[in-house]
C-alpha cells in the first residue's frame, strides 16, 4: 500500500442513503427481549470531507449491558489497535481509553460487564474546567481534546465523574496518522471521530457487531429515524451517575 | 500621628552568599529534575492517571496559599489601620510576591507541556477556575508590586490605602480561587464542597503568616535587629487564631460529609482508614498543624524569648503540608464512584484505591520551588530597603507592653 | 595552446558538475550552497502553493487548518496534515521512509538549519503511514490543480514544476 501515488484517483464522499429494510435484511440478531438488532452499518449521511460539523447531529452510542460477556474484550482490543495505544505493561501510567467494567451488587451477589469509555457528556465537567479550552464538545457532541493547545495540566482528569481520561506519560512514537498522541498531553475516547467524519462506525461498535455481540450500538441520538434513537425511545436505558445531570451521549440498557 | 521608620537593606557578608549557595544547591536539584521529568516524560515521576496530582502540587499550592496569607500583615497595618504592623507592611508584600513565584515556578514546571506557557496566557476558557486562577496570579504580582511601589516611594503616602485595600479584596479572591479548584469538582467524593473556598482563606492566614514569622524573625537575627520579642508573640498569637480558624472549618467540613451516607465512604477512608492520610490528617494536620501550636501560643509561658512562636510556626508549616497532601492525594486516592452501592473492578483501577509514592523529581521541584521563593526575598532583601533599621518592640509600637514572655 | 586546455578544463569540470548533479535513485538534495539540504518529492504533479509562499506562511497554514479539521471536522487534502508528510516523503537507501528525527526528513532539513523546534511530531508520525486503511488517507487528484482557488501560477512555480518534470522516471 503505497500512499505516496498521486496517481489514485481522488473519493468523492457522496450522500448515501441506503435503505433501511434491506440493510435489515442482512443479519439479525435475537435477543433474549426479543429485539432485533440491526447489525448492518447505519452509516446514514456521510458529511463531505469540506462540509464543518453539523450542529443538528448528536452522535451516541447504546450498550445493552446483556449482551456483554464477561470474558469478551474485543471492543478494547479494537479501540487499542485501531487508535494505537497499547498496554504496555505499566499499568500506572498505561492508557486506556475503554474498558470492562465489572460490577457486582454486594447484597445479592448479581454481576455484569460492560465497557466504559468517555462518555460525551452533553455538559461535560472536563470541557468545563480546561484553563486554555483543549478540552472541547463539538458541534455533533463528540468531547475531544485539542492536543495543539493542551498544556497537560491534568485537572481534567481530576473533573471526570467516569475516569475516562489518561495522561501520556512516555514519548511515542509510529502513532497512527488519524489518532495523533502525544506525551505530556491528555487523551480519551474519541468515538473513533476520524471514522465518523467519513460515515463510518466507531472501530468498538463495528468489532463487537462482527464478533456476534452486537452490544455497542452507535447513531445520531437527535434523528428520530435512526436505530439509536428508536431503540431509546422503545427501552429503559440509564445514563452513569445520572445524578450528576451531564446528559451524557453513551447511554446503557439492562443495566 | 505617623512614626518616622528608617529601613535598611542586608548586607552582602559571608552570611549572605552562604545561604544563597544553600538555596543555590536546592534549585539546581530542582532544575535537574525538571529537566529529567521534561525530556522523559511523566513516567519518571511517581503520579499516575489515577492519581494525577501529587507532590509538586503538594508544594505549589502550599506556597500559592502562604503567599496570600503573607500579605496579611501588610493589609492589617494599611486597611485595618493598626500601626505596630505598617514598619512591617513592605518585607509582606515582597515575601507574598516571593512565595506566589516559587509556587507558580513548580506548578508551570511540572505541566506536561511546559513549553506551551505562551498557550496557556493566551488562550482562556472562562469557565474555568484554573484560567480564573492564572489571571489572579499575575494580578496578584501586578498590585502587590503596584502596593510595594507606592510604599516606597516619597509622596506617595495618600494611594497606601486604596492599594492596600485592592491588594486585600484581591488575595481574597485569589485564595477563594485557589480553594474552588477543589471545592468545584462535582466528581469526587473528597472535593465537591463550597467550604474549600473559605477553608483555604483560613489557611492561607496561617501558614502565611507562619511563613512571615520564621523569614523576618531568622534575617532580623541574622542582620543585627532582632525581632522584639512582644511582636512576635503577637504574630504568633495571630497565627494561632488563624489555625484555630483552619481546625474550624476543617470539622465544619467533615461534620457535613460524616452527616450524609453518600460521603461516608470518604471520610471513613480520610478519618478512619488505618492508611497514610489518616496518620497525615490526625497526627499532621489536627495534632501537629493545630492543637500543638495553639497550645505554645495560647498557653501560660514561663520561658524567655520567642522560641515558643518560633516551634509553632515550624509546625503549622508542617502540618500544613500534611493538611494538603491529606486534601490532593487522599482526594484523589478515593475510587471515584461511578456506581454508588456496587462493587466494581476493572483493568484501570476502578474501585481500587490508589496507590501513590512521592518520587524524587517531584520532591526536588518542590524544595526547588521553595528555595526560589527563598533567593527571591533575600535578594530583594538585599536589593531593596525592606525592613526596618530597628525591629524591637519600642520601635515597631511603643504602646506595647513587653511581658515578661 | 594552454589556453585552450585551460578552457576546456573548466568546461569538462563544469559539466561534471552537473553529472554529479544528476538525481540518483533515492533522493535528489535541493541543495542552495550552504543552505538547508532539503528534498522534494519526485513524481509530484503541482505543488500545493509556490514555494516562496509556503517557505513564509506554511506555519500560518498549518496553525489554521489544524483548528478547522479540530473543531470542524474539516478533512479535506488541504487540511491533512497527513497529505502533506504523505508526498513529502524521503526515502533512504533501503527505501524506507525518513522520520523526523533525522536530517535528512523534509520537515527536519530546513528546521534543523534554523533552529526552529517542531511540535508537531511531538503527536503526530513523521512518515506516511502504511499500516493503516485506505479509506482514512485523504486522496488526491491526479490531474486537479492543487493550487489555491486563485490560480497562483507564478513564475517560480512553473519553473519547480518543469525541474520536478525533468527528474521524474
Amino acid at each position: 500500500m503505497n500512499n505516496t501515488s498521486l496517481k489514485d484517483a481522488y473519493i468523492e464522499k457522496t450522500r448515501r442513503d441506503f435503505l433501511k429494510k434491506a440493510g435489515a435484511g442482512v443479519t439479525t440478531l435475537a435477543l433474549a427481549s426479543g429485539v432485533t438488532l440491526m447489525a448492518y452499518p447505519q452509516a446514514a449521511q456521510a458529511r463531505k470531507p469540506e462540509e464543518p460539523v453539523d450542529p443538528s447531529q448528536r452522535w451516541g452510542l447504546l450498550i445493552d449491558v446483556n449482551k456483554c460477556t464477561e470474558d469478551c474484550t474485543a471492543c478494547v482490543t479494537a479501540c487499542s489497535e485501531e487508535n494505537g495505544w497499547k498496554q504496555g505493561g505499566n499499568p500506572g501510567i498505561d492508557a486506556q481509553w475503554i474498558r470492562k467494567l465489572k460490577i457486582k451488587n454486594p447484597k445479592s451477589g448479581h454481576e455484569q460487564t460492560f465497557p466504559v469509555m468517555c462518555q460525551h457528556c452533553g455538559a461535560p465537567p472536563c470541557v468545563d474546567v480546561c484553563p486554555t479550552g483543549a478540552s472541547f464538545k463539538r458541534a455533533d457532541g463528540i468531547v475531544l481534546v485539542d492536543k495543539h493547545i493542551c498544556i497537560g495540566c491534568r485537572y481534567c482528569m481530576m473533573a471526570c465523574p467516569y475516569k475516562a481520561r489518561s495522561f501520556v506519560h512516555e514519548p511515542l512514537t509510529d502513532q497512527k496518522s488519524h489518532a495523533p498522541r502525544g506525551k505530556g498531553t491528555v487523551e480519551s475516547c474519541t468515538m473513533c471521530v476520524h471514522r465518523v467524519d467519513r460515515g463510518d462506525q466507531p472501530a468498538c461498535v463495528e468489532k463487537c457487531a462482527s464478533n456476534g455481540h452486537g452490544a455497542l450500538l452507535f447513531g445520531d441520538l437527535n434523528d428520530p429515524n435512526s436505530d439509536i434513537a428508536k431503540r431509546l425511545a422503545s427501552y429503559p436505558t440509564k445514563q452513569i451517575r445520572a445524578d450528576l445531570g451531564l446528559d451524557t451521549g453513551v447511554r446503557y440498557q439492562n443495566l | 500621628m505617623a512614626k518616622h521608620v528608617t529601613y535598611s537593606q542586608i548586607g552582602t557578608g559571608k552570611g549572605f552568599y552562604s545561604i544563597l549557595a544553600l538555596f543555590g544547591v536546592f534549585i539546581a536539584a530542582g532544575a535537574a529534575a525538571f529537566l529529567h521529568v521534561e525530556h522523559h516524560g511523566h513516567v519518571a515521576t511517581g503520579m499516575t492517571n489515577q492519581i494525577v496530582w501529587g507532590m509538586p502540587h503538594v508544594f505549589a499550592i502550599f506556597l500559592i496559599v502562604a503567599a496570600s496569607g503573607a500579605l496579611n500583615v501588610a493589609s492589617i497595618g494599611s486597611v485595618f489601620n493598626k500601626s505596630a504592623y505598617k514598619p512591617l507592611s513592605r518585607m509582606s508584600g515582597v515575601l507574598a510576591m516571593a512565595l506566589l513565584a516559587g509556587g507558580l515556578v513548580v506548578l508551570l514546571l511540572d505541566l506536561g507541556r511546559p513549553d506551551r506557557m505562551i498557550t496557556a496566557i493566551t488562550h482562556y476558557n472562562f469557565k474555568s477556575i484554573f484560567a480564573w486562577n492564572i489571571i489572579l496570579y499575575s494580578g496578584f504580582m501586578a498590585i502587590v508590586g503596584a502596593y510595594l511601589f507606592v510604599q516606597m516611594s516619597l509622596g506617595m503616602e495618600k494611594y497606601k490605602k486604596p492599594f492596600g485595600i485592592l491588594a486585600f479584596v484581591w488575595r481574597l479572591a485569589l485564595t477563594t480561587g485557589t480553594g474552588s479548584i477543589f471545592g468545584w469538582l462535582v466528581a469526587r467524593q473528597g472535593y465537591d464542597a463550597a467550604i474549600m473556598a473559605p477553608l483555604f482563606i483560613a489557611m492561607s492566614l496561617s501558614f502565611g503568616t507562619a511563613c512571615f514569622i520564621l523569614v523576618v524573625k531568622y534575617t532580623g537575627k541574622a542582620t543585627d535587629r532582632p525581632l522584639g520579642t512582644a511582636m512576635t508573640w503577637r504574630l504568633g498569637r495571630l497565627m494561632g487564631v488563624m489555625a484555630a480558624a483552619v481546625l474550624y472549618f476543617t470539622t465544619v467540613r467533615h461534620l457535613g460529609n460524616l452527616y450524609a451516607a453518600e460521603h461516608a465512604g470518604v471520610e471513613q477512608f480520610i478519618l478512619f482508614g488505618g492508611n497514610i492520610f489518616t496518620t497525615l490528617f490526625w497526627g499532621g494536620q489536627v495534632l501537629i498543624g493545630g492543637l500543638v501550636p495553639l497550645a505554645l501560643v495560647f498557653a501560660p509561658n514561663k520561658v524567655e524569648g520567642s522560641s515558643r512562636v518560633t516551634l509553632a510556626a515550624l509546625l503549622v508549616i508542617l502540618g500544613g503540608f500534611a493538611q494538603l497532601y491529606v486534601i490532593i492525594v487522599g482526594g484523589q486516592a478515593y475510587p471515584l464512584v461511578l456506581f454508588p452501592g456496587m462493587e466494581v473492578s476493572s483493568s484501570f483501577a476502578d474501585g481500587v484505591v490508589g496507590s501513590y509514592t512521592p518520587s524524587l523529581p517531584e520532591i526536588a521541584l518542590g524544595l526547588g520551588g521553595v528555595a526560589v521563593a527563598m533567593v527571591i526575598t533575600v535578594m530583594a532583601m538585599m536589593a531593596f530597603k525592606l525592613l526596618p533599621k530597628n525591629l524591637s518592640d519600642a520601635a515597631l509600637d511603643p504602646h506595647l507592653v513587653a511581658k515578661a514572655k | 595552446m594552454f589556453a585552450i586546455m585551460k578552457r576546456l578544463f573548466s568546461v569538462v569540470l563544469f559539466a561534471s558538475v552537473f553529472a554529479l548533479a544528476t538525481p540518483t535513485q533515492a533522493d535528489e538534495t535541493h541543495s542552495q550552497g550552504s543552505g538547508p539540504q532539503y528534498s522534494l518529492p519526485k513524481d509530484a504533479k503541482s505543488c500545493v502553493r509556490d514555494t516562496a509562499f509556503m517557505r513564509r506562511n506554511h506555519m500560518n497554514l498549518l496553525l489554521h487548518k489544524r483548528d478547522e479539521t479540530m473543531h470542524d471536522g474539516i478533512r479535506t487534502q488541504k487540511e491533512s496534515l497527513q497529505g502533506c508528510i504523505n508526498c513529502h516523503v524521503t526515502k533512504d537507501k533501503a527505501g524506507k521512509a525518513i522520520k523526523v528525527s533525522n536530517p535528512k526528513h523534509f520537515c527536519a532539513a530546513c528546521h534543523e538549519y534554523t533552529a526552529v523546534k517542531l511540535d508537531c511530531f511531538e503527536c503526530h508520525r513523521s512518515t506516511p503511514d502504511t499500516g493503516q486503511d485506505t479509506a482514512s488517507i485523504p486522496k488526491i487528484p491526479a490531474h486537479a490543480n492543487l493550487l489555491a482557488s486563485n490560480a497562483n501560477n507564478s513564475s517560480e512555480a512553473k519553473a519547480l514544476g518543469r525541474f520536478l518534470k525533468g527528474v521524474t522516471q
